[in-house]
């Protein structure tokens, strides 16, 4: 941009943009904060004004708000904790030579295309299904009970399905990584004495601490709105009811639209301290 | 101690033999350079003796011990890379630690080696810096400490001053000689740079297409080379060489003589010639003749000034005494 006028028709040419998305994030967030303060009951006489904080007193005080926040917390370190191991695991792999590495790599990718929904209800019915399921067959195969995995091993089986559809994404990120690192530096690594661990330890993990928090800030994000995997397996059953899901089933099974609004607005408030939190980190680690 | 031994060595990727059968020694403290030009398999050389390749046929021996199945770590061996591979994350003290904490060192005593590297090396301002933070010269002075605290019975070092710019290539040129009167170890340098070669080896291995073409000390290769290929890499600028009736007239097929061994007359000799391009450094002068009747423009080399100019006619008459004569196979005539 070198002249004054050339900066101003960028502007002008930007302002459309910026003006979209921006109206797009405001307009529900004024909405949300609009209701948070108003009784709304759709079926129950609607709009019956003001409350004050009485909804955001009552969110709180609801008995199903902490387990909501800590089954959201369990699920989204769960998912970190297995995408990450997994993925890194998975990284290393798919590096190596091998015959068929293309084909092996979309196979790998291929999970993180399949909508949320379908890939959940896959899960369900073709592998979870206490009689008819992959896995139960797999049990009864060695003489097991088979497993009820929705009802009880719920949070796990979630994590799992969840896991299943972000490892592709943290294995892409950090294949990536370990393309990008000098194989000189291994060698380096391996005539000064460092045996494969202590190469993995020392010189590939440094590598990749970059790359494992953009892995964790990102999904983050979209972990601590998960939402189709609850609705279509245990529907918010058998302690698998997230902040997000308590906020649906406020809104649309209470019929309580003050109520969830004042949620979600607890909701962004969580979701900025994470990512406050998360920026501090990870601007530390990308600074260097 | 530091004497390899190299014995029947051979290397080939898949169907291409890159290293032909090759036989070596390279003596304990001898500073010993493998030269040649682009691909001729120096560098897979380097790696072999490292362990970083392994060798198809043949043996390694370090010591008198056969090493040919030992790994890196254990052949007690360092090495400097073209790309220094400094560990980005780590401290310049972490690096050069690095091999001793492996070796799992009494952390008082890597840290008496740190602090003895990094005097010698002049890096002890710059201890706590990551290597991001240096400059070539400096990096390439810290992948050195890394290499020398581990105190092994060979340097091996892969082109390492090719990354850095000519000013600075002279000075570690310099360096690393000093290092080598030092240390008195054992040091194989790979490099394509046939100044370098000469002015720091005590022995040049002069590599073509992984043949050895000829061992020995600088001056050997620059008196007596013993073939055609030796004489035109060895020295700068290169050697004149021509054939035909000329070369005969000298007795041989081909013939060489040296820009240095030349002697230059505005008004008569051997060969007469149009000045080309004459190249002005202060204490030389190249002159490029061409139109002399050999096969090529002969270059010649005077000390001092001489003011010539493009197009001028030019006298040369050749010294007999160091006129090179190869034979039908390109091998010297003594």
């Amino acid at each position: 941009m070198a002249t004054k006028a050339s900066r101003s028709a960028a502007r002008l040419m930007m302002a459309p943009a910026v003006i979209l998305l921006l109206g797009w994030m405001l307009v529900p967030l004024i909405m949300t904060l609009w209701f948070s303060f108003r009784t709304y009951l759709p079926l129950r006489g609607g709009d019956q004004g003001w409350t004050g904080f009485d909804n955001y007193v009552r969110f709180v005080s609801s008995s199903a708000f902490w387990p909501a926040v800590q089954t959201t917390l369990i699920i989204v370190l769960g998912v970190l904790v297995i995408t990450v191991c997994l993925g890194i695991l998975l990284a290393i792999l798919l590096d190596q030579p091998m015959w068929g590495q293309g084909i092996v790599r979309i196979l790998v990718i291929a999970p993180f295309f399949v909508m949320p929904t379908v890939s959940a209800l896959v899960w369900k019915n073709m592998f979870m299904d206490p009689v008819n399921g992959l896995l139960a067959h797999l049990w009864r195969f060695f003489g097991a009970e088979p497993v009820s995995w929705l009802s009880d091993a719920s949070l796990q089986s979630i994590i799992m399905i969840v896991s299943w559809q972000w490892l592709p994404f943290a294995t892409l990120i950090l294949l990536t990584a370990i393309q990008s690192l000098d194989s000189e530096q291994l060698e380096a690594a391996e005539m000064d004495g460092a045996p494969v661990l202590k190469r993995f330890f020392y010189i590939i993990l440094p590598h990749l601490s970059r790359a494992i928090t953009i892995v964790l800030l990102i999904q983050t994000i979209f972990l601590l709105a998960i939402f189709a995997e609850i609705f279509v397996t245990t529907g918010g059953a058998f302690g698998t009811r997230t902040l997000s899901y308590l906020i649906f089933q406020r809104v649309l099974e209470s019929q309580n639209v003050g109520l969830g609004s004042a949620g979600g607005v607890y909701a962004i408030i969580l979701a900025n301290i994470v990512a406050i939190f998360l920026m501090r980190i990870v601007g530390k680690n990308l600074d260097n | 101690m530091g004497q390899i031994t190299l014995k029947q060595v051979t290397k080939s990727f898949g169907d291409v033999q890159v290293i032909p059968p090759l036989d070596l020694t390279i003596e304990d403290g001898e500073f010993t350079v493998f030269v040649g030009p682009s691909g001729c398999g120096k560098s897979t050389l380097l790696r072999l003796i490292a362990g970083l390749e392994d060798i198809t046929s043949g043996h390694i021996e370090i010591d008198g011990k056969d090493a040919t199945d030992v790994v890196p770590a254990k052949r007690g061996l360092a090495m400097v890379f073209q790309s220094y591979a400094l560990y980005p994350h780590m401290s310049v003290r972490k690096n050069i630690a690095f091999p001793l904490k492996m070796a799992k060192m009494d952390p008082a005593e890597i840290e008496k080696r740190i602090a003895n590297a990094a005097s010698v090396l002049n890096l002890t301002d710059y201890l706590d810096r990551r290597p991001g933070q240096l400059s070539g010269g400096q990096r390439q002075r810290v992948a050195i400490g890394r290499a020398i605290v581990r105190e092994p019975a060979a340097f091996l070092f892969d082109e390492p001053l090719s990354n850095l710019d000519a000013a600075l290539r002279v000075g570690m040129r310099l360096e690393i000689s000093e290092l080598h009167e030092r240390l008195k170890t054992t040091m194989i340098y790979v490099t394509h740079d046939q100044v370098e070669a000469m002015t720091m080896a005590d022995k040049i291995v002069v590599l073509r297409a992984g043949h050895i073409e000829q061992v020995g000390s600088p001056l050997e290769l620059y008196h007596r080379p013993r073939n055609e290929f030796v004489a035109g890499f060895i020295g700068s600028p290169k050697m004149n060489i021509f054939g035909g009736a000329e070369a005969q007239k000298y007795g041989g097929v081909k013939a060489g003589i040296r820009p240095e061994h030349i002697d230059v007359s505005m008004t008569e000799g051997t060969w007469k010639g149009k000045v080309g391009v004459a190249e002005h450094l202060g204490s030389d002068t190249f002159i490029h003749v061409h139109d002399t009747g050999l096969d090529d423009m002969v270059t010649v080399r005077i000390t001092g000034d001489i003011s010539v100019r493009h197009g001028d006619t030019i006298y040369l008459t050749p010294q007999l005494d160091q006129m090179h004569k190869f034979d039908v196979q390109g091998l010297r005539i003594a």
